[in-house]
């Protein structure tokens, strides 16, 4: 297991390498040392939901190779259609075990993923394909991806209006953690979920054509057509695997912070990219390094900043990251 | 050649369209409103102007307007305001008051917008020195950290631009000539002033030998590298002639509403709706560029006064963003589209594609 993943990475065990993790450790232990230790969970929970759309967009990066601006507004649907079905179609449900939720929120979640994976594949063979096939450059796409950004934004607000909602919920007791930390229990969910989606795209990625497939082709797109790869069908996996992990990470994120409003998946758009640049354009892993580590610094920065000033703090990581090693964290030189 | 010989449909419709706004709104809210529209719709073609050398010529794609627009709009406001005045409970510690340190002939107002662009200048040239040497979108990304950056910047430092209370005593220019009733008109003349200064300027450094550069640069940069040019160097210069432009704008802005807060300069109505303009208007052409900005701000406004969901802005917003795909895919080049050739010199020979 542990060679497969040092496999992964684009890391070697050089002795550099191993002197740098061990400061990185040590660095870490020290900040642990003076941080409040609840700032870090909090982090660590945020990261997480960071993690599910900053692996699907930087999927997308690597192998559609443009910045998918949209991407943070397949999250906002995420929750916005969990909210009509959880509102309008269940069955009114609040309170389920420990959550503050119902059972109908599981009855839903992988409706809404259906629905957002449908609405990206639709918007590709609409619009992605086309440009595609006329291979217009990549910035140029990203820009149209900045207006099917704009058209889904404005849907949310005309559907549902500017305001903040709320799932069903009924108040529950915090957990109780050694350190002094509370969490709610509905993070239980979060990081549960979190985990099984990570592990389950990790041994898709590792053991299935499809996944070798898709790691092959965003190493190098015309290699991988050439050795027969339907790039194609590479490419609908690859939305739907994005926007099934924004649909989720749209609707933690509505659990995280107990609320849904319509500019919530754009305003996570720095923090996204910021994670998929800290960990390497196009690779899953680092995304998911990147996204912790975002998620932390964010929440820990409010121990000495104040929290008016969170969403920077992805910002200055990111401009840190491209003054000091622009190829991110786990890049190489090609 | 078949181009030639159709009919310019697109022209003509976008033509009409300008035309019959222009009347609706002359005949629904008089000429104030036909004012009010073109000063607007003029500060807005600054924009198109700016983001026009950035994307229309260089490819560059900033997404983060709404930071420059606010750099520009605040840094000309406190520039002239008068100092806080303790009796009105301001929270901001400066007040440049050029207005009326620099009074005689009202000098102050193109000082403020040149330090206004220059702001611009220097932020787009901290920018542009981390991200311009990368992979081109890295610059989208970061141009949209800095636009949220400066928006949290002036919301939360009270003692800069006085938090969300904003700036609210931004001196009028020669408000003395004419009546405050009569001001609108006047304003127009200067924004119609700058703006002819802005596109001749522009027109004259693209058609030059530094413009063709940055051409090449957005068709193919390794080429141009190749022929010897620096092309971070090139890419950089434009970035920071692109922002100054906005920045203009911004301050342009700052002194027709003569008040500015945070929320003023939200993604859409001071990033999005500019690149619809853009677009729309066809990037790469600076009189496309400007066209752009009356006809969108046109419908914009224009659609305000319709029935029923037609005038929901939210149905709006939607448009903005259909817009913006509608004419990538199927016209790329806009209403205007640019014209292609090498030099102005240079006829394009007879029967080759234009």
């Amino acid at each position: 297991m542990l060679e497969q993943i040092t496999h992964c990475l684009p890391l070697r065990l050089t002795a550099r390498n191993v002197v740098l993790a061990g400061l990185l450790v040590l660095l870490v232990l020290a900040l642990l040392s003076v941080v409040k230790m609840e700032l870090v969970v909090n982090g660590l929970f945020l990261g997480a939901i960071l993690a599910l759309g900053a692996i699907g967009l930087t999927l997308v990066y690597g192998i559609l190779k443009f910045a998918h601006i949209a991407h943070g507004d397949f999250m906002t649907w995420g929750a916005y259609i969990v909210f009509f079905l959880l509102g309008s179609v269940l069955p009114h449900s609040t309170g389920f075990g420990p959550f503050t939720f119902g059972y109908s929120l599981f009855i839903a979640l992988p409706l809404t993923m259906m629905a957002v994976v449908a609405t990206a594949i639709i918007l590709d063979k609409a619009i992605y394909q086309r440009l595609r096939r006329r291979a217009v450059n990549t910035v140029v796409i990203a820009m149209t991806s900045l207006g099917v950004a704009i058209a889904l934004r404005g849907l949310v607000q005309v559907i549902w209006g500017g305001g903040t909602e709320q799932y069903p919920r009924l108040s529950k007791p915090f957990y109780q953690l050694p350190m002094g930390v509370k969490i709610p229990p509905d993070w239980i969910f979060i990081g549960a979920l979190t985990l099984i989606l990570v592990l389950a795209l990790y041994q898709f990625l590792t053991r299935t054509k499809m996944g070798k497939a898709m790691r092959a082709t965003s190493d190098n797109l015309e290699l991988a057509r050439v050795s027969g790869i339907n790039t194609e069908r590479v490419v609908w996996w690859t939305w739907a695997i994005g926007a099934a992990l924004a649909a989720t990470a749209g609707v933690l994120l509505a659990v995280f912070q107990a609320q849904l409003f319509p500019v919530m998946g754009w305003k996570i758009l720095i923090p996204l990219f910021a994670a998929v640049i800290l960990g390497s354009i196009g690779n899953p892993y680092g995304a998911l390094a990147g996204a912790l580590i975002i998620g932390v610094a964010a929440e820990v920065s409010t121990q000495w900043i104040t929290p008016a000033y969170k969403p920077a703090i992805a910002f200055a990581i990111m401009i840190v990251t491209l003054l000091l090693r622009p190829r991110g964290l786990f890049g190489v030189r090609d | 050649m078949r181009a030639k010989i159709r009919p310019d449909w697109a022209s003509i419709g976008a033509l009409t369209l300008v035309l019959g706004l222009a009347l609706y709104l002359f005949l629904h809210g008089g000429a104030g409103g036909l004012t009010d529209y073109a000063i607007f719709a003029g500060i807005y073609a600054v924009f198109t102007l700016g983001l026009n050398v950035h994307w229309g010529f260089t490819g560059l794609f900033n997404i983060g307007i709404a930071g420059f627009f606010a750099l520009g709009a605040y840094t000309a406001a406190l520039l002239t305001t008068p100092p806080p005045d303790p009796l009105m409970f301001e929270d901001f510690k400066f007040g440049g008051d050029l207005a009326v340190r620099l009074g005689h002939l009202d000098l102050w107002f193109p000082v403020a917008l040149l330090a206004a662009g220059a702001i611009c200048g220097l932020v787009a040239l901290f920018l542009g020195f981390i991200t311009l040497r990368l992979r081109e979108d890295y610059l989208a990304i970061a141009t949209l950290g800095i636009a949220e950056s400066v928006r949290l910047l002036f919301l939360n430092e009270r003692w800069l631009g006085n938090g969300s209370k904003g700036l609210y005593r931004i001196p009028k220019f020669l408000g003395d000539l004419v009546s405050p009733e009569n001001y609108d008109y006047l304003y127009l003349v200067v924004v119609v002033v700058v703006l002819v200064i802005l596109y001749i300027a522009v027109e004259r450094v693209i058609k030059s030998p530094w413009g063709r550069v940055l051409k090449a640069i957005r068709e193919d940069e390794v080429t141009t590298a190749a022929s010897g040019k620096n092309v971070f160097s090139f890419k950089l210069q434009s970035f920071i002639l692109g922002a100054f432009i906005m920045g203009i704008g911004g301050a342009l802005y700052a002194h027709n509403v003569r008040f500015v807060d945070p929320s003023t300069f939200d993604p859409l109505l001071a990033t999005f709706i500019i690149w619809a303009m853009l677009m729309l208007g066809g990037s790469g052409n600076n009189m496309g560029a400007i066209l752009g900005a009356f006809v969108v701000w046109g419908i914009w406004t224009g659609t305000q006064h319709l029935p029923g969901f037609l005038s929901d802005p939210n149905f709006r917003f939607v448009m903005v963003g259909l817009l913006i795909v509608g004419v990538i895919l199927l016209r790329p080049g806009g209403i205007l589209g640019e014209r292609r050739r090498v030099s102005g010199q240079i006829e394009p020979p007879r029967g080759a594609a234009p």
